[in-house]
């Protein structure tokens, strides 16, 4: 089966989809509506740092047809484009690539419009006037008012106080309220008794002119706790949304072939096995199927890791998922699209997320005991100075005050501000966390598990050797090359450069075979497999040039490795850590990448069930590994294992269900991240630590009936302000010292 | 005494307008992105008025 082929538009023959991040019909699918025709696309720029950077792109995409409005945030790397739908995507993401600066979809763009979170900042801010003030006109009670004064302060502080009862402190009490209503006690309960406690017994002190009131104590702790609880949301685990990725990684409908020879487009959902589909150039094959008729070539690094494209004939059966790659082929459905490839690793997905969740982060464990502990403290206070005194005021008083002084300022800052600061200190190095639990979890690890396609390596092939090539062959051989989407013809395209290459007459491609090139002078020139371009072939597998059936010149090709794969292997292996290959593609190929980064330990033609098997929460002794990875084979795995890392030119899919996506392309961030995890992990345990500390001293003085409003309000402020001190510690002294300029950038991601 | 009725009122009033101001800057999207704004007046350039943004 042959065709004639148009001459192609070299520059996008070369360039090839797929290579400049995601394509526009994907961008289209990510975008939003906003209505009235507009849609908004955010994209992730790791490349920009600078003003110069945000206003040649800014220039550069406002210029594009249908653009209504493009802004660059410096802070996040993000770039917000809205643009007018009219049937086609402006070309934002080539433009970008064209300019220097590659870039992703983004996936972190919801974060933005968190109105959970703007709530707690308003809260914030409420109690931060509040307490402000309140502590002003503290200071002047403290330093000795008369009692008139004194009186008239408190009055002004209990107004003041009110709204953070009424408005900021809303978030405890009604988490409190929930524990409660459940029978179960967390740490919000004891703040909220202690919060209303005080407010109550500080009115009451009022109005019978006592020399005491906690007003200050009330609004500074919710202050605090909310200063805590913000960073905390900030970190929070997000639900994850991967399964909806997937889906749209199917195909959504097929071209069937009816016996009476006229063609429906059905969608996938109603194709059953047996009906008759033509797949067509660049599509992905909608359901598991066998061909029946037609040569061609598919890209199966989706399904199944391998990263050489496969040959395929009639007869031989075909995954759904896969994308064709050179020409059209007939197929005869297998199964129906609910037992195809794609809706089986849907399910391996929904199970794998299912399993993660028994992991509980370090600040619920210590809070799980710390509670019960405060209310017990605070109730035998209240008992002792009963028994003692029978003074039900003072007992009241000095109960109060042990729930006050120990309630988990610091503590519900020790690890929030901690993994923000990481979270920071990562996104200067071109890494993305995604919550914090994912921080801690990553700091257990001891065995770090590499995907091989599209992670060690960057899932294309380059040619080897070129220098040994004749150059008059290359330029031939590329300019034959440019007329095949096959990634070995590309990667010769590639390698060429566009170099000037004579007349090549007619150009036809044989599917699955080669191209061929009917020159004006006579000769026939192909470029292919080396029993069809050879008229007597020596060796019948590899890829040739000839010219009338005799050789001209024999390429080879190898996989290229991410850059720094290499570096970032002895880096790890240099760290403690051992690093290991788990791949599903053909043994050959895994063993010759392990051996080229001194990798010791590999398994290949790994399915994805078999990655959770080996990854997941039931493999044996539940392996303490990340993954990191980012094939759409991979996703579940991802989702499952311990913790999991992706790039982020992975499979949307895979960027989903990982924990932490690396924006840069070198592989250094693995072993970046996992230093600085443990880094997080050294702080956290110290903030915990003095907090605690804090709270041994503390409880005594408070139980003894010595802690005055004024000795309250300075201990907590301390003990808060020591344990944001410390966490500020982390990374301190060692920033990244260079920031690549795009163009590097540029050259690092797509060589050749 | 006396001065205290003026003054408290008086400070009491200003923190509140900081606060206001403060609640009216984060809806306005000022705290999106604090690095760009610092970067981006060294490269703004005069656009006519009617051109959308």
């Amino acid at each position: 089966m042959t065709c004639c082929l148009p001459p192609p538009d070299f520059v996008e023959a070369v360039a090839g989809p797929g290579r400049q991040g995601p394509s526009d019909d994907d961008v289209r699918l990510a975008s939003r509506d906003l209505g009235g025709g507009l849609r908004q696309s955010d994209f992730s720029v790791p490349g920009v740092h600078c003003g110069g950077c945000v206003s040649a792109i800014e220039k550069t995409i406002r210029a594009l047809p249908a653009i209504e409005s493009a802004r660059v945030n410096l802070s996040t790397r993000r770039l917000s484009v809205r643009w007018r739908d009219e049937g086609t995507m402006p070309p934002v993401v080539s433009s970008l690539f064209d300019l220097g600066y590659p870039a992703h979809l983004d996936d972190f763009a919801d974060t933005k419009g968190d109105p959970a979170l703007a709530a707690l900042v308003r809260a914030l801010a409420v109690a931060g006037f509040s307490s402000m003030n309140v502590m002003m006109l503290s200071g002047s009670v403290w330093s000795g008012a008369d009692a008139a004064t004194r009186d008239l302060l408190h009055w002004i502080c209990a107004v003041l106080t009110l709204p953070v009862l009424l408005y900021s402190a809303r978030v405890f009490f009604s988490s409190a309220w929930n524990a409660l209503r459940h029978g179960r006690t967390n740490m919000d309960v004891p703040i909220a008794i202690g919060v209303l406690m005080a407010f109550g017994l500080s009115l009451y002190d009022t109005i019978t002119h006592g020399e005491h009131a906690y007003y200050d104590a009330t609004a500074t702790l919710v202050f605090f706790l909310l200063i805590g609880r913000t960073l905390d949301h900030v970190m929070r685990e997000r639900a994850r949304t991967v399964v909806r990725g997937l889906a749209r990684l199917s195909a959504r409908g097929a071209m069937v072939l009816r016996p009476d020879g006229s063609r429906d487009y059905l969608p996938v959902a109603d194709v059953t096995p047996g009906m008759v589909l033509i797949v067509a150039v660049g599509e992905r094959v909608p359901v598991d199927a066998t061909v029946t008729a037609g040569r061609s070539t598919l890209d199966r690094s989706v399904v199944s890791g391998e990263s050489a494209p496969h040959a395929v004939a009639p007869g031989d059966r075909i995954e759904a998922g896969t994308m064709n790659l050179t020409a059209p082929l007939t197929v005869t459905a297998l199964a129906a699209e609910r037992e195809s490839f794609l809706a089986e690793m849907m399910r391996l997905m929904e199970t794998a997320e299912g399993g993660r969740s028994s992991f509980r982060r370090l600040a619920d464990r210590v809070a799980e005991y710390y509670a019960p502990v405060v209310h017990l403290a605070a109730f035998l206070t209240f008992v002792g100075w009963m028994l003692v005194t029978g003074d039900l005021h003072r007992a009241v008083t000095i109960a109060i005050a042990v729930l006050i002084i120990t309630c988990p300022c610091a503590l519900g800052l020790a690890v929030p501000m901690v993994q923000v600061v990481a979270a920071r200190r990562l996104f200067e190095r071109g890494v993305m966390v995604k919550d914090g639990a994912a921080l801690e979890r990553l700091e257990t690890v001891d065995t770090v598990v590499f995907d091989k396609t599209g992670t060690l390596t960057t899932g294309l092939p380059v040619l080897a050797d070129v220098r040994a090539i004749p150059l008059d062959a290359l330029a031939i051989a590329g300019a034959i090359g440019a007329y095949s989407r096959h990634p070995f013809a590309q990667a010769i395209a590639v390698a060429s450069g566009g170099m000037p290459a004579a007349d090549l007459g007619t150009v036809t491609e044989v599917a699955g075979l080669g191209v061929e090139a009917h020159r004006p002078d006579g000769s026939v020139w192909r470029l292919g497999r080396a029993d069809w371009a050879l008229a007597q072939p020596d060796d019948p597998a590899g890829t040739v040039l000839s010219r009338d059936g005799k050789l001209v010149v024999r390429f080879a090709f190898e996989e290229s490795l991410r850059p720094d794969a290499a570096r970032a292997v002895a880096a790890l292996q240099g760290q403690g850590f051992t690093a290991e290959v788990l791949s599903g593609d053909r043994e050959e190929a895994v063993a010759a990448v392990a051996s080229r980064l001194g990798l010791a330990s590999w398994s290949a033609a790994t399915t994805p069930a078999g990655k959770i098997e080996r990854l997941g929460p039931l493999a044996p002794g539940r392996p303490r590994t990340p993954l990191v990875g980012g094939g759409l084979n991979d996703a579940p795995a991802l989702a499952a294992a311990h913790a999991s890392m992706a790039p982020a030119s992975a499979a949307d899919v895979g960027r989903n269900a990982a924990d932490v996506v690396f924006l840069r392309e070198g592989l250094m961030a693995v072993p970046d991240t996992l230093e600085l995890s443990r880094a997080a992990g050294r702080l956290v345990r110290q903030n915990l630590f003095l907090a605690l500390a804090y709270n041994v001293v503390a409880i005594p003085i408070a139980v003894l009936g010595f802690a005055t409003p004024f000795v309250a309000a300075i201990a907590m402020s301390l003990s808060s302000v020591v344990v944001v001190a410390n966490a500020l510690r982390l990374g301190a002294g060692n920033k990244p010292k260079t920031r690549p300029s795009p163009r590097v950038a540029r050259t690092e991601a797509y060589p050749g | 005494m006396s001065d205290f009725l003026w003054l408290i009122p008086l400070s009491v009033i200003l923190g509140l307008g900081g606060l206001v101001i403060f609640l009216w800057s984060l809806r306005a999207g000022q705290y999106e992105d604090l690095d760009g704004a610092a970067e981006r007046i060294l490269y703004d350039e005069d656009e006519p008025l009617d051109r959308p943004r």
